[in-house]
């Protein structure tokens, strides 16, 4: 009996791989628990739904999404990456909000030979002398947007700036982003606890930062914390001796709560990016008309991200005329950006991060009464990361 | 020094320790007198604030939610007690941890059912969101200050209730010695009962306080248990007193840590280092300070003469 189950179970296993053979299995690693949950919420519908337009197929092969989630810890990232790869023996690896689950996660997916292809922490390691022939950014390095910030902040004539951030790997980068930029000086700087039980109330680091008498305050807090700080900042009363600016911090994700709650404060904020959601190209067009009908909500940054991920693995996927052995052909259609990204044309640098646009976007609320985004002028064109000549690939 | 500055640290590290005291009070008092060990007492600060926003929300009205919030919390509170905690009263301070897990994991999975996973952003009506100014020029927010006077009433209120009421006689009685106060004709079940209710309605009120300033999301209540817990240990586990000093003090060295442990850190090391390390040490200041307090007195600061069956 236990032999015959056993040969059952064999066989099962056998035409279990072989049908797998059949189909491109992509492994996202998103965060799905915790409050950061509706960053990956968004991600995924997202993903799902660059899948749904391509007709569930790349190059004639089935997709199959496979997600799981980090719980916005490094280490289970770690081992749900491990899982895809040796479990589930996927052939890309996706998603990663998180600089320090990305880095923790790096090693394991390159090691066994797949494609990594964050759809949105970028730290410095992976752009600079950790970067990979096998990793792709379908999103940015994380400096660049604030170095932008930065130069906004120049032409805006802003002469002494107070800085917060959460004291995480793109906490670091993010102010050393806009140090690099910003000519004026900088009065002080604060890094807060960040993780599964984060800092939520910035009293302390506010009175200090007020103390200080400097003209702006900049600010990185992306997810639920975004919200916690603006409320503070407004009830601390800063808004008129301090103008706030900020990254990664209002979005489309904060902002339909921002509107429920009548907090005023955020329409017109100021911050830069690399897409929004009325960047007029058709891929474009056609994913905020569509994620808007699918889920009733404007797409937020992370989203535009991951949709552009899986459309690049498709390029990839593609290329390759659905040979996914054949990772040489894969890597070199990827490296093209052949694709209809949402931000509109870019080219990839030689550590695989995208050069592209960046763009100074403000709150505004849409006819139908939704506070979104909306594009002010163009910062950058085609900006590389500062990161790239520290990066051995040509 | 900025006196101002000061002065505004004090009160935002007084406010902080008033948040912690509320949340600690209930798990002391659960703890003390039940002798029970209750880790899903996060979770009535989170259902607190959930239920503060949504009621906030259908009322219009943040004070009257407030005033709204507490018995709701407080029947939540009893009905756990009855469903989860009485069946456990005398076991092994294992099996109550592992079922009040559970209740966790079951009462945030409920909250994601109810609210979805995006939290929720309490806004406060106008005449909170002012600042008044203090002397020295220091210019507070309204609220914290409102945050504070709650606190010390809701401590001043505990502190009749158990030491000047003949319900606080009773409850004493029962947690020094249960088996007496039943011979002498005490209902314990409805007693423990009305405690463990208290204390939930206790957490959410924090939870329902703490709302406006960040917002109301699932994982509020793992966010504070931990520090809810060092806060009791800091005190003396059971002691009310104690859980109003440790409160204090908890939410005083983390604030002036964080506000002021990096130009200490500048002086010893580069400024780059001391941005580094002030963080990670200040994340740690709270349970530094219990590490000390420990070493110092085992029993906590302020051990209860009597502590239940033991």
């Amino acid at each position: 009996m236990f032999r015959k189950l056993l040969a059952a179970t064999l066989v099962l296993g056998v035409s279990a791989a072989a049908v797998a053979a059949a189909e491109v299995k992509i492994g996202f690693v998103t965060t799905l628990t915790t409050p950061a949950a509706v960053i990956g919420r968004d991600m995924v519908d997202a993903a799902k739904l660059a899948v749904k337009h391509m007709g569930g197929k790349m190059a004639g092969l089935d997709v199959k999404l496979i997600v799981e989630d980090d719980g916005f810890r490094p280490d289970v990232g770690r081992q749900k990456t491990v899982k895809l790869v040796k479990q589930d023996g996927v052939d890309f690896l996706t998603g990663y909000i998180w600089s320090h689950v990305l880095l923790a996660s790096r090693k394991p997916a390159l090691d066994a030979g797949k494609f990594l292809i964050s759809a949105n922490a970028g730290p410095s390691p992976l752009a600079g002398r950790l970067c990979h022939e096998n990793f792709f950014s379908a999103s940015w390095q994380n400096d660049q947007v604030p170095m932008a910030m930065g130069e906004v902040l120049n032409q805006l004539g802003v002469k002494t700036l107070y800085v917060i951030a959460p004291n995480y790997a793109a906490g670091k980068n993010i102010v050393a982003g806009v140090t690099r930029t910003f000519k004026g000086r900088i009065l002080g700087r604060d890094f807060t606890k960040w993780g599964k039980d984060a800092q939520l109330d910035f009293s302390a680091e506010l009175a200090k930062a007020k103390a200080s008498g400097a003209q702006a305050l900049f600010a990185f807090y992306p997810g639920k914390a975004g919200g916690a700080f603006i409320k503070q900042y407004a009830q601390a009363g800063l808004e008129k001796s301090m103008k706030l600016f900020t990254v990664f911090t209002v979005d489309a994700i904060s902002l339909p709560k921002f509107r429920k709650a009548g907090l005023k404060v955020v329409l017109g904020s100021r911050s830069t990016h690399f897409w929004s959601p009325d960047l007029d190209n058709p891929a474009n067009r056609r994913f905020v008309a569509d994620f808007r009908k699918e889920y009733g909500r404007y797409p937020s940054f992370y989203a535009a991200q991951a949709y552009d991920a899986i459309n690049l693995i498709r390029a990839g996927v593609e290329g390759a005329k659905g040979d996914l052995k054949n990772k040489d052909a894969i890597r070199a259609a990827m490296k093209k950006a052949d694709f209809g990204s949402v931000r509109g044309k870019f080219t990839y640098g030689n550590n695989h991060f995208p050069i592209q646009n960046f763009y100074l976007r403000e709150v505004v609320e849409d006819p139908d009464g939704n506070w979104t985004s909306r594009i002010v002028r163009t910062v950058y064109r085609n900006h590389q990361d500062p990161y790239a000549k520290e990066c051995p690939l040509k | 020094m900025d006196t101002a500055l000061l002065v505004t640290q004090i009160v935002n590290g007084l406010q902080l320790g008033i948040l912690l005291f509320l949340v600690a009070s209930g798990l002391t008092l659960v703890f003390g007198i039940l002798d029970f060990v209750n880790l899903a007492h996060g979770a009535y600060y989170m259902l607190g604030a959930f239920i503060g926003a949504t009621l906030a929300r259908w009322t219009g009205s943040w004070p009257l939610s407030v005033v709204l919030v507490l018995p709701l919390v407080a029947a939540i509170g009893a009905i756990t007690e009855r469903l989860v905690a009485r069946p456990l009263y005398g076991r092994s301070h294992l099996a109550q941890v592992l079922a009040t897990f559970g209740l966790i994991l079951v009462i945030d999975a409920a909250a994601m059912l109810v609210w979805g996973v995006e939290g929720r952003v309490v806004e406060l009506p106008a005449w909170l969101n002012g600042r008044v100014a203090l002397p020295g020029g220091a210019e507070l927010p309204v609220y914290r200050l409102v945050i504070i006077g709650t606190g010390l009433a809701v401590a001043a209120g505990l502190y009749v209730w158990v030491h000047h009421t003949r319900f606080g006689m009773l409850v004493r009685a029962a947690a020094a010695n249960r088996d007496m106060a039943e011979a002498l004709g005490v209902d314990t079940a409805r007693l423990y009962s009305a405690v463990f209710a208290l204390g939930a309605a206790l957490a959410g009120l924090a939870g329902m306080l703490v709302a406006p300033l960040t917002e109301a999301s699932l994982a509020m209540g793992l966010e504070i248990i931990i520090i809810a817990l060092v806060v009791i240990i800091i005190g003396g586990v059971g002691s009310l007193k104690g859980a109003f000093v440790a409160a204090i003090l908890a939410g005083l060295v983390d604030t002036l840590g964080r506000a002021w442990l990096d130009d200490l850190f500048k002086l010893a090391m580069s400024p780059e280092a001391a941005e580094t390390a002030a963080p990670a040490v200040s994340a740690m200041s709270v349970y530094l300070l219990m590490a000390l307090i420990l070493a110092l007195r085992p029993q906590g600061l302020f051990p209860p003469k009597t502590r239940g069956r033991r």
